[in-house]
């Protein structure tokens, strides 16, 4: 798995001593070694554990040139970026689409595949040009249309697809890394939402968005990692068999 | 031909919520339990804080026999039933109390006495005239002592409200009287659940923190919770959340009487020309196999207790297992959770690392805690404020009409109130009525060619007039803790797939109109116990999975202590 994710910004576990999440959580010496979950609490926050490794998806797994840039385009509309700070496109919500696409959100294929032809035809038609290259005001011009059912020439235009698209979009962009999505957090940035950790404590929770993010995958984590791990040293409850 | 497998006393369907409780019972009793599982056994490291996978996705749900056997849902019979959203159960060792909300209620004893208590202080013409609700072979009295060994087996956190009929401070003031405190202290409260406390008290109501089978601290070898935010449908990461896979099912497996046989998925239950049952048909990977008992528990998931039960057709039973009543799949239910009031508040509520059972309770208007002389229903709700917060369904968020629901605004708008809004939880009395019940599907089939569970169910006025009532309370409470917008969401039509699914397989004395007896042995066939939801008549306003563990516990209990005539 390559390591070029770029986290460098906040280290996973910064304000977080060990004392004070394992404080926060309830618990306080010797109980700690009597359950196998704890155990992998004080791996999970040492330094070690900083480097996102959740490998970035470069090429699109099923969607064409085309379609990747018209939904990019349309997706950017949906949560823009002109404001100066990260939107849809810097997440990489079609990154997790695209692969979604491929598995748990394969029902959709078929609706992206005539809904963005349908999105550049209609451009085409009212701009001479694909929907990824239309003004920005006439990108959005077309999915207002799109969100009231108005463009009966394309009647796959319709808020059933703009909703997929929205649902799709949203979870792109704030879901956790692994997925393709979210790149350098920029979604959990957005909300304020401190990331993904093991434990929070009263004095955590006290902070809200102010927390300082963790910065970090759930399957960064020891316990949860995709690597082959032996499995004595994660945690893992017994199964009494 | 299915392989025989060697015989066993008691052959329990399903290591869910309730089959994982039993199991403990029969085996300190020292009989030979034989656990057929549908699903496999999962571990800590398999329940990552990941919300596409627990919320987006319905894993660990996502196996193929729950998948492929999701109900099929219309609201009365003038409809085509349609298959649509998840199936609710869990298939895996510790089913749904897995990744359940873990809220873990007592029943108020006016839900076992509906009817008479109903009748007592209003009239008999107060209850619903198209409801066929009983009040329950017994009382909550006859209950206590195994919500007790419950409570204590798994590991439940709370604050009493009535001990021994002593009102305690800090807890539900309308409980029943309970033997002794819970074994740990509530769990942790949170800056927002504090403010709406503050708030119920401003009002003159009595909030609490709400009970749950998740350790506030350390409960044998299993740590307290901590709090990471992903309690919602994800496993527990630390095994904090008392589920029946870290708790009870272990502790009977150290008696070496239990055997755990995980991905056996069940065709039929076995019956002979007595009408007793002889024991379990089930597949496993592509063999058929039979696994003969004394006796059989089942202990599956509502829909599934009633499919079962209505495929196991014989000469003895022509439609379905202890079903020549026609009372298998009747007095369904799904109960009122929905119909939420949304609030949006001026400032941030530090909601993200909540869970749902981290909450504040309100009993007020629940059950019959208040007078309903001059009102046009029955029961009430128990009102529910709680901290989950994930980023997906935070940016998900309501827009609360204020802007466009995509673009620039949209975006400035979740930035700033991300983490401001709140969606209450509103559990209401649901009734049995003519009309709503399960059946198998005459059309749509699972993977394995056997019809799914149809649900013909709808609430009615009685629901509807709780929920809009219920509305008005908690619209109250929001505006008295600062709210500044309100969204109250459509009362509810149809009785959907739930994961608070009940009846089925009703438990009562009379065999007219009940499947199981006050045990919760079949009327008609005598060693067959059902253990779940299915046997309860009415819902309450709080999460069931507490009462129906209990119910198991006893059943168990029952089975163990009588075994020569049960199952002899």
């Amino acid at each position: 798995m390559n390591k070029n994710n770029k986290n460098e910004s906040s280290p996973a576990g910064a304000g977080l001593s060990r004392r004070s999440l394992l404080k926060g959580a309830g618990l306080a010496g010797t109980a700690l070694i009597t359950a196998g979950g704890p155990a992998a609490v004080a791996q999970s926050v040492s330094p070690a554990t900083a480097p996102a490794r959740i490998p970035l998806i470069e090429a699109f797994e099923t969607l064409t040139a085309a379609e990747s840039a018209a939904l990019d385009a349309f997706a950017s509309r949906i949560l823009p970026s002109d404001d100066g700070t990260p939107g849809a496109h810097e997440a990489r919500a079609v990154h997790f689409i695209d692969r979604g696409l491929t598995g748990a959100m394969a029902a959709s294929r078929e609706q992206y595949a005539v809904g963005l032809a349908g999105l550049d035809d209609c451009a085409r038609q009212r701009g001479g040009v694909p929907f990824a290259q239309l003004p920005a005001a006439e990108q959005d011009a077309i999915i207002d249309a799109m969100t009231r059912n108005a463009i009966p020439e394309f009647p796959m235009l319709n808020a059933g697809f703009f909703n997929t698209v929205r649902t799709h979009t949203i979870e792109g962009t704030f879901s956790d890394p692994y997925y393709g999505g979210n790149r350098d957090f920029v979604g959990w940035a957005l909300l304020g939402y401190p990331g993904v950790r093991i434990a929070s404590s009263v004095e955590d929770v006290q902070q809200g968005s102010a927390l300082a993010p963790s910065r970090q995958s759930a399957y960064d984590m020891p316990a949860h990692t995709k690597d082959p791990v032996n499995p004595d040293s994660t945690g893992g409850v017994s199964h009494g068999h | 031909m299915a392989t025989e497998m060697p015989r066993t006393d008691v052959v329990v369907i399903g290591l869910g919520a309730v089959g994982g409780v039993a199991v403990l019972p029969l085996v300190t009793a020292g009989l030979n339990v034989v656990g057929l599982e549908a699903g496999g056994w999962m571990s800590t490291r398999d329940f990552a804080p990941d919300e596409i996978r627990n919320n987006i996705r319905d894993w660990p749900q996502a196996v193929p026999k729950a998948k492929s056997e999701i109900p099929t849902t219309r609201a009365n019979i003038n409809f085509e039933a349609v298959q649509g959203g998840g199936h609710p159960m869990m298939n895996g060792v510790g089913g749904t109390s897995l990744h359940y909300w873990a809220q873990s209620w007592r029943l108020n004893p006016w839900d076992f006495k509906t009817v008479s208590e109903t009748t007592r202080r209003y009239g008999a013409h107060r209850i619903p005239a198209d409801s066929t609700v009983e009040d329950w072979p017994f009382g909550y009295e006859e209950l206590e002592p195994y919500y007790d060994r419950v409570e204590y087996a798994l590991g439940v956190s709370g604050n009493a409200g009535n001990i021994q009929g002593r009102l305690q401070p800090g807890g539900n003031p309308f409980e029943g009287p309970r033997s002794r405190a819970y074994p740990m202290p509530g769990l942790r409260s949170s800056p927002f659940t504090d403010m709406m406390g503050a708030a119920a008290s401003d009002l003159g109501w009595q909030p609490f923190q709400g009970p749950a089978a998740i350790n506030s601290e350390v409960y044998g070898d299993r740590p307290g919770c901590f709090y990471h935010g992903f309690c919602d449908r994800g496993g527990c990461h630390v095994a904090a959340k008392s589920s029946t896979a870290v708790t009870t099912i272990p502790e009977a497996l150290k008696s070496g009487r239990l055997q755990v046989r995980t991905h056996a998925r069940v065709l039929r239950i076995v019956s002979n020309a007595q009408g007793r049952v002889t024991g379990v048909e089930y597949l496993t990977g592509n063999q058929v196999m039979f696994q003969p008992a004394d006796a059989v528990l089942l202990a599956s998931h509502t829909y599934e207790n009633t499919r079962l039960l209505l495929l196991s057709r014989s000469r003895e039973f022509p439609n379905g297992l202890a079903n020549n009543s026609g009372q298998v799949g009747q007095h369904y239910l799904s109960h009122h959770q929905g119909a939420p009031v949304i609030a949006l508040f001026p400032r941030n509520l530090n909601n993200w690392y909540g869970l749902p059972a981290q909450g504040v309770a309100i009993d007020e208007w629940a059950d019959d805690n208040f007078d309903h002389s001059d009102l046009d229903f029955i029961g009430g709700g128990n009102l529910w404020a709680h901290t989950d917060r994930k980023p997906i369904s935070a940016a998900k968020m309501s827009t609360f009409d204020l802007v466009p629901n995509w673009g620039a605004q949209w975006k400035a708008f979740i930035r700033e109130n991300a983490d401001r809004t709140n969606t209450s939880y509103i559990q209401k009395t649901t009734l049995p009525y003519r009309g709503n019940y399960l059946d198998l599907d005459p059309l749509v089939k699972d993977k394995l060619g056997f019809p799914v569970i149809r649900i013909t169910a709808e609430f009615r006025d009685n629901e509807k007039r709780i929920a809009a009532f219920t509305q008005d309370k908690m619209e109250q409470w929001y505006r008295a803790a600062g709210a500044v917008q309100i969204i109250r969401t459509p009362l509810g039509t149809g009785m959907g797939t739930s994961t608070h699914a009940y009846g089925g397989t009703r438990m009562g004395d009379n065999p007219a109109t009940n499947v199981t007896d006050r045990f919760g042995f079949a009327h008609e066939a005598p060693n067959l116990g059902i253990l779940g939801a299915s046997v309860m008549g009415t819902s309450g306003a709080r999460n069931p999975t507490l009462t129906a563990q209990a119910l198991a516990w006893r059943t168990a209990e029952h089975l163990a202590a009588n075994w020569n005539s049960i199952a002899g």
